[in-house]
């Protein structure tokens, strides 16, 4: 026979227990997920690597040519990276009706996303600024050059994920919604991809980059303050 | 001593109206079953009262806090058709998540014997991929056995789990509704609980 439960609770930090709060478990629960299913977080890095590592045979293997347009390649290659990995973000929860169930909790519904997005950058957007340095120089960049291009995916690489949520979100009750995906997305990661590759190109040429790096970050504070609410509210409307 | 009272409630999808001025008043240790046709409105009705979805008119209070008020939503527990667990998740990864989605977090203790409780004893660290739907479905029950809240929204509890299974939900309604909670319940079965209050859409 089935007795009630009365539930106790993990309050006590004495017994040395760290307690994660419910934004940090979203955070841990999506990695956890992720690293148990490699294929969604290695796809989308492997597409990284093979188109980068493709270019030198299809134009020329001069380094010359090859330094001149290497941020333009592996930035355009990290923003379809990305996009590749944006659906998996939230069609899983979708599916499984975990997504109702953040909906309607009591915890703050963007800050739930915002842990969500966290995760995504975490697993694809690092893993691509690791990769960055290996890569540039397969490209024949100098290695100043490869600072300020890892140092613009440091800056960027945040705004791609947070822009992109707002795209997923919108799109999460539509099955097969790719190319939908990029539609949407792709118009508004134009702005990054311009100010990012000119900044390695500014430093490759030896001038200021300045304002590229002003312009990234304030597209990420912009991203940060506003693709939280906006994921929010299109969830909400995607779920009834 | 809650009291949940909904006022005129309404529910259209697209152009159909699934459902018009729907007043009810449940007080604390009511069981409300809701019946109704495929389409009638029962899961829709249930998600309004989560908060899930909007009505067309009408207002719900529990007590004096509206749907939307954190009280509200602190107070109310759905489970909806879907079971809310990661395929990649074990068990008890699934349950820590869910009951600290819903509530608090939660000592390890009280979800491992919460799992035994849903007739899980060994599953802890089991894959939720692996499990059967009847498995799955008892996972999600157990985040049901550790709610706190005192309104219970079920859409078909019973869906995919043994007798004896469908045995030990009804018995975890009525020890809620005896300690002075509210349930409300979907269903397609036969359901054996006692003072349960019927509801047709």
């Amino acid at each position: 026979m089935f007795i009630h439960h009365t539930p106790r609770f993990y309050f006590e930090k004495s017994e040395g227990i760290f307690i994660m709060n419910i934004y940090l478990q979203t955070l841990m629960r999506d990695i956890r997920s992720a690293l148990r299913n490699l294929s969604s977080v290695m796809n989308p890095l492997l597409f990284f690597i093979i188109s980068i590592s493709l270019f030198p045979l299809a134009i020329s293997p001069e380094s010359a040519t090859l330094s001149q347009i290497a941020a333009g390649i592996i930035w355009v290659a990290s923003m379809l990276a990305v996009l590749l990995s944006l659906n998996t973000l939230f069609h899983d929860d979708f599916d499984n009706g975990v997504l109702e169930q953040m909906v309607i909790s009591h915890h703050s519904l963007p800050l739930l996303i915002l842990s969500k997005i966290v995760a995504h950058w975490l697993l694809t957007g690092v893993p691509i600024i690791l990769l960055s340095p290996l890569l540039g120089t397969l490209l024949f960049l100098d290695s100043e050059s490869v600072k300020v291009l890892m140092l613009t995916l440091l800056i960027a690489t945040p705004s791609l994920s947070l822009i992109g949520a707002m795209g997923a979100s919108l799109i999460v009750s539509i099955k097969n919604s790719g190319m939908l995906l990029s539609l949407l997305i792709l118009p508004l990661y134009i702005p990054i991809l311009i100010f990012a590759s000119s900044a390695v190109s500014q430093a490759q040429a030896g001038l200021e980059i300045d304002a590229q790096l002003y312009f990234l970050s304030a597209i990420l504070v912009m991203s940060l303050m506003v693709a939280p609410f906006i994921s929010a509210l299109s969830l909400k409307i995607s779920l009834e | 001593m809650p009291s949940l009272t909904l006022n005129n409630i309404s529910c259209q999808r697209g152009y159909n109206l699934l459902f018009s001025d729907v007043s009810l008043t449940l007080n604390s240790g009511d069981i409300l079953r809701i019946t109704g046709t495929n389409g009638s409105g029962k899961t829709s009705l249930l998600k309004i009262l989560a908060g899930l979805n909007a009505q067309e008119q009408g207002t719900i209070h529990l007590d004096a806090d509206e749907v939307k008020s954190e009280a509200y939503r602190r107070a109310v527990f759905y489970l909806g058709h879907l079971p809310a667990l990661s395929s990649e998740l074990t068990c008890i990864e699934n349950l820590k998540f869910l009951t600290a989605l819903n509530q608090s977090i939660m000592a390890e203790i009280a979800l491992i014997n919460a799992l035994e409780k849903v007739g899980l004893s060994g599953y802890e660290n089991e894959i939720c991929a692996k499990l059967s739907a009847g498995q799955k479905r008892r996972v999600a029950l157990a985040s049901l056995v550790l709610s706190e809240a005192k309104v219970w929204l079920l859409d078909e509890p019973f869906t995919a789990l043994d007798p004896q299974g469908v045995k030990m939900v009804e018995s975890c309604i009525e020890a809620h509704c005896e300690q002075g909670g509210i349930c409300l319940f979907t269903t397609h079965q036969d359901s054996t609980l006692k003072n349960q209050k019927v509801f047709s859409l």
